[in-house]
């Protein structure tokens, strides 16, 4: 029996005590990846430490931040009033992702460490660079219709498949990351990583280190916003291409804008280039249509994706015209 | 609904857990195995080290082809067909190689993971398009050719048209994973727990394979959480299972991975598809070619009916079709729901409908031109046939006269509205079956047959059908079946199971009526004496019959069919590609319906995994590996709630006079077939874009 050891906790500070002391120790959160991933054989963690009791699930309103403790649950953050008011993006992208009863237990901390969903990383028997560097990409002359157009590097095309991770993106939040040192703040932009030369590698967490809370700044863009999220079915499946819109309006005159697409990076791709360009314009279709040009720049399918080349454009104008639409 | 409405007789049973399903029974002493699956597409084991498995933990035994028990008449039978643990060589990637036998589930697993196959590995196909472009691959045929009239007649029409459509590979997928619990005793007497659709035919495989008596052979099958075809055989699986069982003298269970659902218990084959149609400018056709291509495997051949339906359904004096087999190296297809009719039907419901569109008619108008009076295949008139009324009825519903012609004429911001119709057809069987009826004098009747229940409510339909013959109240009535040691039965399939059974249960419920009446009569009782009166007169505690029926000559005078036209309207996202079922109204003509809420509830499952069938369903295989890429419920779609819009389910309702006493002509099938098509041709006139491939998923739409 491939044995592993149970462990619980209830603070931070044991829980990463307990992570130092053991390389090939993992958090346990909801569970619903990880003991996917040990049921299939992708990892084998020798310890689980179970930090469930670990008291991290405040959802409250700090000076202008928004704090949202790393084990509140997918589906606590999408109904809570606070969210729902005040970052309707989050509470929208969460209620597109998996299904009402893996939101009831997956957490925060752990829908942002969750693996890619790439059928080659799930098979032990084919290759698969990131997860057993070396062995190839599979997906890259494979099955790769889910798989990612922006900042692919030659080892691995994967995306990253959060839903809350994208409007996280577009939101500006900031995540707080324990250690046993104390703590540090990175961008959430930054939290994710690209493939490049280390596919095993998801994102910037160390191994010593906890999430502990995410930092999300309260907006002005509350109003006009949309997660549009396209899919082979209308629920419980994950992004083809989605897209986290959200903007000021006066006038007809986009004065803030935040968007973000899923479905086609490594990481939840931030749309720089359009936000700049639609600061300050028209809320027009035209100029959506421009701002969904700009942002395919760059952008490179590997055969059964390239359909995303037209269909990430194409999200990018409806979840506007959507966002515009609500009043 | 129809008037007559009574809930399912084990509604209460399932929802409540007591149900008691084949994985559930806990036998003394079970044991637990776990297959071990080859991980290459084709070659020979050239090693199998199992000592580190037998010897981890709780493992009693690993059994494979190097030490399978003697199962001699198994070795010997003719055919090509996979026999499990006989051979070292692999046909497909995920074939069993061993079972490792341990005390828990959860140990079994683990040493599973121990044994450690050597190959040597051979170059593969699996791949079925490629094998079919490819000159030197093998194409076998399937069923003989069909010619009346002028072969490929539409080629010289005035107006024609040749299309291809193309079917991936679907798997089943029930909920229920499958598996099965063997027991086998000393003096060579087995019982099993199974999942399947016939326990008659379970037990009659494992006599033949094992070489015992049919008597010695006990299967017990009460609740199946859904079959849609797949338990219509007992798999290389199942006989391992009982295999290990006589080889450590224990009971063995075997329930499969999701992942294994995918390569052990059949798929419904891909498909590839010509239609050749032809048709005069008024609109009446004048030729149809339908040539078709199923994917098999390279070790057994699984054919099913694609082209049966151009034969007979439209009224057109040249009609030729022909149906190829072609193997690759995946495991052996095998029927699913609607088997090779939904296949067909999605080709030739599409072509129709590309033909109306052609002549610029309503597809409606066009189908009821072109619909035949008599079968001009068999040249026979129609048992019966309602065909032209559940146009009518469903066009109603629907809100047909709101469609134009003209695809892409219903707008609103980025959605596209489309209406869709097609029909579906199959074989309106009766076999042969026996039911023992027992009468008691406590006032109940209880039924029994060794037939299976996977889902539709046999119970519930044999139950109806004699409550109506004997007036005596459903909840008096109990039907009993799923177990081999009962009167004997035909395996559920083919919608045959209410038209064969039922007509069983009707004799027997007549026998019993002219065995009281005689009683009645002999005791000096009026002929309309109450059979509890009857039988206490006589001091009886119970009378009982058993009667085997079957069909008589109507078989050779009329054609039997039932039919279905389904109607459905979608929404189509201009930029997304996203296609929404917005409205689904399905009409069923298959005789009188006996049970009206079960007979609704198979048109609902019908309409659902006919949503999955049009546009969510695909079994992809990475075939540099020849391994399923998408083998779990995440990434292998079947439809959600959220998918599935309000469904109008009628049926007409009108008895056939000739298939059976009841009236009743199987549904099953019907209410799945066709389905694919409608959806297709109401995603065309929404957007005028053709799809040709399922499923059409939003990729397809953009393209
Ligand atoms: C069938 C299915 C469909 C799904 N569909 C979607 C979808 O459509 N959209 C979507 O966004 N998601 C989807 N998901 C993914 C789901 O959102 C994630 O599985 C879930 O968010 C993970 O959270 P968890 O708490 O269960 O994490 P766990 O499985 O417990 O943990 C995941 C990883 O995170 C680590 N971890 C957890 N918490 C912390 C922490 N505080 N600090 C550091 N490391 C931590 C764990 O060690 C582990 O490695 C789906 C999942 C399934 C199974
Ligand atoms: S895309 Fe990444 S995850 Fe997928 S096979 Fe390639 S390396 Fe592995």
């Amino acid at each position: 029996m491939i044995n592993f050891q149970y462990l619980r906790t209830t603070s931070a500070k044991s829980a990463i005590a307990l992570l130092l002391k053991d390389k090939n120790a993992k958090f346990l959160a909801g569970g619903t990846n990880l003991i996917d991933l040990m049921k299939r054989g992708v990892t084998a963690p020798e310890k689980l430490i179970d930090i469930n009791h670990v008291p991290l699930k405040q959802i409250e309103q700090i000076g202008n931040k928004i704090h949202i403790g790393a084990l509140t649950t997918n589906t606590a953050v999408a109904d809570h009033a606070l969210i729902k008011e005040k970052l309707p993006l989050l509470s929208w992208a969460l209620q597109a992702g998996a299904s009402a009863q893996l939101r009831n237990v997956a957490t925060v901390g752990g829908n942002m460490m969750q693996r890619t969903r790439c059928g080659y990383f799930y098979d032990t028997e084919m290759p698969c660079n990131k997860r057993q560097p070396g062995t190839g990409c599979g997906a890259m002359e494979g099955f790769n219709r889910m798989h990612a157009i922006f900042g692919t590097s030659e080892k691995c095309i994967a995306v990253h498949p959060s839903d809350m991770c994208v409007a996280l993106t577009a939101l500006d939040a900031e995540v707080v990351l324990a250690n046993s040192k104390g703590e540090r703040k990175i961008a959430f932009k930054d939290f994710h990583r690209l493939a490049g030369d280390t596919p095993q590698l998801d994102n910037n967490l160390k191994a010593d280190e906890m999430i502990i809370r995410l930092e999300i700044p309260v907006n002005n863009i509350a109003k006009n916003y949309h997660y549009l999220k396209v899919r082979d079915r209308a629920s419980y499946a994950f992004a083809l291409v989605s897209v986290a819109a959200a903007f000021e309006l006066n006038n007809n005159k986009i004065t803030d804008i935040r968007l973000a697409m899923g479905g086609v990076a490594h990481k939840p791709w931030r749309l720089t280039a359009s936000e700049n360009f639609l600061k300050g314009k028209e809320a027009t279709l035209s100029n959506f249509e421009k701002a969904a040009e700009l942002a395919m720049t760059g952008a490179k399918g590997f055969g059964e994706n390239n359909f995303k080349l037209k269909l990430a454009p194409n999200t990018i104008i409806e979840a506007l015209n959507l966002a515009k639409s609500k009043a | 609904m129809l008037k007559e409405d009574t809930d399912r007789v084990d509604g209460i049973l399932k929802v409540t857990g007591k149900a008691k399903y084949f994985a559930e029974y806990e036998l003394p002493g079970l044991t637990y195995g776990v297959l071990v699956t080859s991980t290459i597409t084709k070659g020979k084991i050239t090693g199998l080290d199992t000592k580190a498995a037998e010897n981890a933990p709780g493992v009693i035994a690993v059994v494979s082809h190097l030490n399978k028990p003697s199962a001699t008449a198994y070795e010997q039978e003719g055919g090509p067909q996979m026999k499990i643990f006989y051979t070292d060589k692999i046909f497909y990637n995920g074939q069993p190689i061993a079972i490792v036998v341990a005390n828990t589930f959860e140990r079994a697993t683990y040493a599973a993971s121990l044994v450690k196959a050597t190959y040597a590995k051979e170059e593969f196909n699996t791949d079925f398009a490629k094998a079919l472009k490819d000159p030197k691959a093998k194409k076998l045929q399937g069923q003989a050719d069909y010619k009346r009239g002028i072969e490929n007649a539409y080629k010289t029409a005035e107006v024609k048209l040749e299309e291809r459509y193309f079917l991936p590979i679907e798997t089943h997928n029930p909920m229920e994973l499958h598996g099965i619990i063997a027991d086998w005793r000393p003096n060579n007497q087995v019982t099993v727990y199974a999942k399947t659709q016939g326990v008659k035919a379970t037990q009659g495989t494992i006599a033949n394979v094992f070489k015992i008596p049919m008597e010695n052979i006990q299967v017990n099958s009460e609740f199946v959480g859904g079959g849609f075809g797949m338990a219509l055989r007992t798999w290389p699986l199942e006989i391992a299972t009982v295999m290990a069982s006589k080889h450590i003298g224990k009971p063995v269970k075997v329930v499969i991975t999701r992942a294994q659902m995918f390569t052990m218990v059949g798929n419904r084959p891909a498909a590839i598809q010509t239609i050749g149609l032809g048709a005069d400018k008024d609109g009446k056709l004048t030729g149809i070619t339908h040539r078709a291509y199923g994917e098999t495997s390279t070790y057994e051949n699984f054919t099913e009916g694609v082209v049966n339906m151009a034969k007979f359904m439209y009224q057109c004096d040249n009609v030729n079709t022909s149906y190829a087999i072609v193997p690759v190296d995946l495991g052996v297809p095998i029927w699913m729901r609607g088997p090779g009719e939904a296949t067909g039907a999605f080709a030739l419901e599409s072509a129709i409908d590309e033909m109306a569109h052609a002549l610029d008619m309503d597809p409606l108008d066009f189908r009821i031109k072109n619909d035949p009076e008599t079968d001009q295949q068999k040249n026979k008139p129609f048992s019966s046939k309602n065909i032209k009324e559940a146009y009518k009825l469903g066009a109603e519903k629907i809100g047909w006269s709101n469609r134009k012609n003209k695809p892409g004429s219903l707008v609103e911001g980025p959605w596209q509205t489309g209406y869709g119709v097609s029909v579906g057809v199959f074989n309106a069987n009766r076999g042969k079956a026996s039911v023992k009826g027992i009468l008691k004098a406590d006032g109940s009747l209880l039924l029994q047959s060794a037939t299976s229940d996977i889902g539709p409510g046999t119970g519930t339909g044999m139950t109806l059908i004699a409550n109506k013959l004997m007036k005596i109240p459903v909840n008096k009535i109990t039907f009993e079946l799923g177990d081999s040691s009962l009167p004997p039965a035909p395996s559920q399939g083919g919608s045959a199971t209410l038209s064969t059974v039922g007509s069983a249960v009707n004799d027997v419920c007549v026998a019993l009526k002219s065995a009281i009446a005689e009683l009645a009569a002999n005791s000096n009782m009026d002929a309309t004496a109450n059979f509890v009166e009857v039988l206490k007169k006589n001091n009886l505690p119970q009378i009982e019959v058993t009667k085997e029926s079957q069909s008589g000559k109507e078989k050779d005078n009329y054609s039997m069919y039932s039919f279905s036209i389904h109607f459905v309207q979608v929404k189509v996202h201009a930029l997304t590609g996203v296609v929404k079922v917005s409205k689904i109204v399905s009409v069923g003509d298959s005789g009188t319906i006996v049970s009206p809420k079960t007979a609704r509830s198979q048109m609902l499952g019908g309409a659902v995994g006919g949503i999955g069938m049009a546009l969510t369903e695909e079994s992809i295989i990475d075939h540099r590996y020849g391994r399923y890429i998408n083998n779990n419920f995440a990434d292998y779609h079947v439809p959600v709630n959220a998918d599935v819009p309000e469904i109008d389910v009628n049926f007409i309702n009108k008895p056939d006079p000739y298939i059976n006493p009841m009236g009743a002509k199987g549904m099953g099938e019907i209410a799945l077939i066709g389905f694919s098509a409608a959806v297709a041709n109401a995603v065309f006139n929404a957007t005028g874009k053709r799809i040709r491939t399922l499923p059409i998923t939003p990729d397809k739409v953009l393209a």
